[in-house]
């Protein structure tokens, strides 16, 4: 449980460990020094705290936030587990925002990835510490010393010490070269692989996990913000006499709008100030505003679709070029196109943004469900002229994220009201807010042309993606699709002699941002079902086909195949074909792929799509009844995110996308007509209910010995293309366009 | 004046009687178990026993619930025990947690009146509780588990 209730505490770090403590941080190579007056002071720039206290107390700091898929616990199991640390006399303290710890960012699915090796490192050494204080202690080799389990045992006599009271003497002692530490080998795991229970679970079942919604300050209020209803647009005219009239409202103040580029800032408009939730959502509702148009009044999504649309059937720029396509395509013979669409989205998480703030003396405490408190300390000290390291920010619980809660504007809103009232603020958004107010996933278009031989090979691939880009919250008239072409698009894996890869321009005309697995939701629903498509087209066996089309096990060096630009490619995560390969047969052996008996409306369809560097293949057996109803029976998901801290918080996390995906595939579409998002709840933006997600999920990890790679996103992108290919399979219905509910109605 | 019951112990207010249930459990008696998720009875985050019966309180109004009992997730078991919140942790069914609470309300209200559900009986019972993390599949199964029924 995260404690709010002492919120007037400083000194936050000094807090978390006595005077005597040894304190381990974690930047890529470990420092060690001894707790005191010191720790904490930024005299070092640790990414994570490990302390061990003379009781014996382990006390590790989570600096990442928790939003469901088991960080909060997963980065301290890599951490006790080197340490042989007695995970019982664990206690994990969550982090404020501090740019000490290295990026907080909460986002990217990288959690473990980025700080696998760190954590380790961070538990070699005090583990040698200790190991080394015994040995000294008894006049013994190092060698013969070996932590276990909160003890330091020597293997020859069976003496042994309590991690406890070798921490005086430990600290004594010169630390060890960080380069010349033991590991432990995986055979001698004793929490890395292991399924283990997510240490709020008990919180978390019985109501006392504490979210951004639930945190409180005293003689605070509650503030409800009627918003710009179209972006860019500003107050007009405000008449508040009814809002007043609402027992509990105080008070009606008014908000600078925001300009573009928008980032992160709060939109502005009008906020009720009151005692209570209700009352502030009430009178919110009496206001009677008034808005002066803004350019982005013409946005239709319907003509926007159709725009985007047109944009994809005409030359972009090109992202990747290999070979000569248009030599190819001009050779004649067969050829196929496709263009596809998926719709604009919203994140919906059930807990809508939320955080509670108070300006004082020129400085901001916040607690705030947050994927990024640092980037809420930056802000929210913009927003209030202040400096970013006066902002405390305390990370809650988050009741989801999904990418919206990596955007802080909701903080900066609590922040401001709180500087204009005097009192701490609880910035209380309505699901309606929620919904119009959202970073939204950009609708997309996507054209894909092949030339293909006898067998139905393409000898020649274009595909072009259109859409407006999260960039343009940063630099408001980009229009390019930058490092989100990256994400399932320039990195296809296909073994294709002749291949371009374009990006056609896009304006914004609604806030975008990054939702679970970004850009790899529509890439992988285009590119994967084109191979469906293909493959019908040539009467051959999907998952066969898609294996020839991935061609041989190799390394993919992408500098090589005709990428023009982008990041350098990360050497610890090399495109390698054999691992899709892998997963895509163990998908296969696992749903029964080879022996499925197509019926009349019911089938099985694959997708096998990399991204956050995890390899994943997902079968979907689904039913199509008359009415267009789908009904996914099973879902089976093969996955190799490298090495598997918790395997059952990884599980849960595949089974979670499943989920996902489907709300993403049948039914999730945001439109908006002059300029105003028209979705308001979950009546009119869905998400997948008991009835309507997989009736059985089945997720197959592939054991690895490869660095940790994602697991929070990468299980969505697969799930749409292999529920319409199964769609396709099951009716004869190719599906382009998204929400299939729409399709089949 | 509205009086009400709430876990067993007897409460009033003196606000708005229009004010829905939820906000007066979170806000006023700092109940923060019980969550806001759609404010229209669409998904279930606030689901509460209203004399024993599984209730919005998003859509319950004081004045509804004056001289009734309430009890919320803070109020069903003694120490956090219930054989649904057992059975919950056995199958590690929460994600983000924030719509468990509502989901174990329900379920607890469910078997309460079904002890042994099948599984339409289940799926009618939890379809209006909404998770957007996607933990339908370990709900259903800690359901049975905690019922005693074949999974």
């Amino acid at each position: 449980m995260i404690e709010v209730v002492e919120i007037s505490r400083r000194g936050f770090l000094g807090r978390i460990f006595s005077a005597g403590a040894i304190v381990i941080g974690a930047p890529l190579v470990p420092e060690v020094r001894a707790a005191g007056p010191a720790a904490g002071d930024g005299a070092w720039q640790p990414s994570v705290y490990l302390g061990i206290e003379p009781d014996g107390a382990v006390k590790i700091v989570a600096h990442r936030s928790e939003m469901g898929t088991g960080c909060r616990t997963c980065l301290p199991m890599i951490l006790a587990d080197e340490l042989e640390a007695d995970w019982s006399r664990v206690t994990i303290v969550q982090a404020l925002g501090d740019p000490k710890y290295g990026s907080q960012n909460t986002d990217g699915s990288c959690s473990v990835r980025d700080f696998y090796e760190a954590l380790r490192k961070a538990g070699a050494t005090g583990r040698t510490m200790l190991e080394q204080a015994a040995a000294a202690k008894w006049g013994v080799a190092p060698e013969s010393c070996k932590g276990r389990q909160h003890f330091v045992v020597e293997a020859s006599s069976g003496r042994k010490a309590a991690y406890g009271e070798l921490v005086p003497l430990a600290l004594s002692l010169t630390p060890p070269d960080a380069n010349k530490l033991r590991f432990k080998t995986p055979a001698e795991f004793r929490y890395i692989g292991k399924p283990m229970p997510v240490t709020d679970l008990h919180d978390l079942v019985t109501g006392k996990g504490t979210f951004g919604i639930d945190a409180r300050m005293p003689g605070m209020v509650y503030a409800a913000i009627a918003r710009p209803p179209v972006l860019g647009g500003t107050l007009k005219s405000l008449e508040d006499a009814a809002a007043k009239q609402v027992q509990g409202v105080q008070q009606v103040v008014k908000l600078e709008e925001a300009k573009p580029p928008y980032g992160f800032k709060a939109l502005g408009g009008a906020a009720v100030v009151a005692g209570n939730s209700w009352a502030a959502l009430q009178g919110r509702n009496k206001l009677k505003v008034e808005w002066n148009a803004s350019e982005h009044a013409e946005y239709e999504s319907a003509a926007y679709k159709k725009t985007l649309l047109e944009t994809a059937g005409k030359p972009g720029r090109v992202a990747r070029e290999k070979g000569d396509v248009e030599a190819e395509f001009g050779k004649g013979g067969k050829i196929h196109e496709a263009t596809y669409y998926t719709p604009m989205l919203a994140h919906a998480p059930m807990e809508p943004p939320a955080a509670v703030a108070e300006f004082k003396d020129g400085k901001v405490v916040a607690w705030a469900a947050t994927q990024n408190p640092q980037a809420v300390q930056q802000t929210v000290a913009a927003a209030v002229g202040i400096k970013p390291e006066d902002v405390q920010c305390h990370v809650t619980l988050l009741g989801g994220g999904f990418g919206r809660k990596s955007k802080p504007d909701y903080v900066a809103e609590a922040a401001l009201i709180s500087k204009q009232v005097g009192k701490p603020v609880k910035i209380v958004w309505s699901r309606e807010d929620d919904l119009l107010f959202d970073y939204y996933h950009s609708p997309a278009a996507m054209y894909l042309k092949a030339a293909v031989d006898e067998r139905g090979m393409p000898k020649a691939w274009l595909q072009r993606s259109v859409f407006p880009p999260i960039a343009m919250l940063f630099s408001a008239d980009e229009q390019y699709g930058g490092f989100q072409l990256g994400m399932g698009w320039t990195d296809i894996p296909y073994a294709i002699p002749n291949l371009r890869v374009e990006n056609g321009p896009a304006k914004a005309h609604v806030r975008i941002g990054w939702l679970r697995s970004v850009s790899n939701i529509y890439h992988a629903f285009a590119v994967q079902s084109f191979t469906d498509e293909l493959a019908a087209a040539a009467g051959r066996d999907r998952l066969e086909y898609l294996l020839e089309l991935i061609g041989p096990t190799r390394t993919l060096d992408l500098q090589k195949e005709g990428l023009k630009g982008g990041p350098p490619a990360d050497p610890r995560f090399p495109i390698d074909t054999g691992r899709l390969r892998k997963v895509i047969e163990l998908v296969a052996q696992k749903s029964g792929w080879a022996n499925r008996k197509p019926a009349k409306g019911r089938a099985l369809g694959i997708a096998a799509h990399r991204s956050f560097f995890s390899y994943i293949a997902a079968v979907v057996d689904l039913e199509v009844n008359g009415s267009g109803e789908v009904k996914i029976s099973r879902v089976d998901i093969a996955v190799d995110a490298g090495r598997i801290i918790n395997p059952d918080r990884v599980k849960s996390q595949f089974e979670g996308a499943a989920v996902f995906g489907t709300s993403v595939a049948l039914m999730g579409e945001v439109t908006v007509a002059g300029g105003r998002v028209q979705e308001t709840n979950f009546d009119g933006y869905p998400v997948a209910r008991m009835s309507e997600a997989p009736v059985e999920t089945r997720i197959h990890l592939v054991e690895s010995d490869a660095p940790p790679a994602g697991v929070g996103e990468p299980g969505v992108p697969p799930m749409a293309p292999a529920i319409c290919n199964a769609i396709f399979a099951a009716t004869g219905k190719r599906i382009r366009e998204l929400p299939v509910k729409k399709q089949l109605a | 004046m509205t009086e009400l019951t709430v876990n067993g112990r007897k409460t009033r207010f003196d606000g708005d009687p229009a004010m829905p249930l939820l906000w007066f459990l979170r806000d006023e008696l700092e109940l923060t178990g019980t969550k806001y998720g759609c404010g229209l009875g669409l998904c279930g985050a606030c689901t509460v026993h209203l004399n024993g019966e599984a209730v919005r309180s998003c859509l319950t109004a004081m004045k509804a619930a004056a001289g009734k009992s309430v009890t919320t997730i803070e109020g069903l078991a003694q120490n956090g025990d219930h054989p649904v919140q057992k059975a919950w942790e056995a199958v590690n069914a929460p994600q983000c947690g924030y719509c468990q609470t509502g989901q174990i309300m329900q379920a607890a209200a469910l078997l309460k009146k079904k002890p042994k559900p099948n599984d339409q009986e289940i799926l009618e019972a939890m379809e209006g509780n909404l998770c957007r993390c996607g933990t339908y599949q370990r709900i259903r199964q800690a359901i049975k588990l905690a019922a005693g029924v074949e999974s």
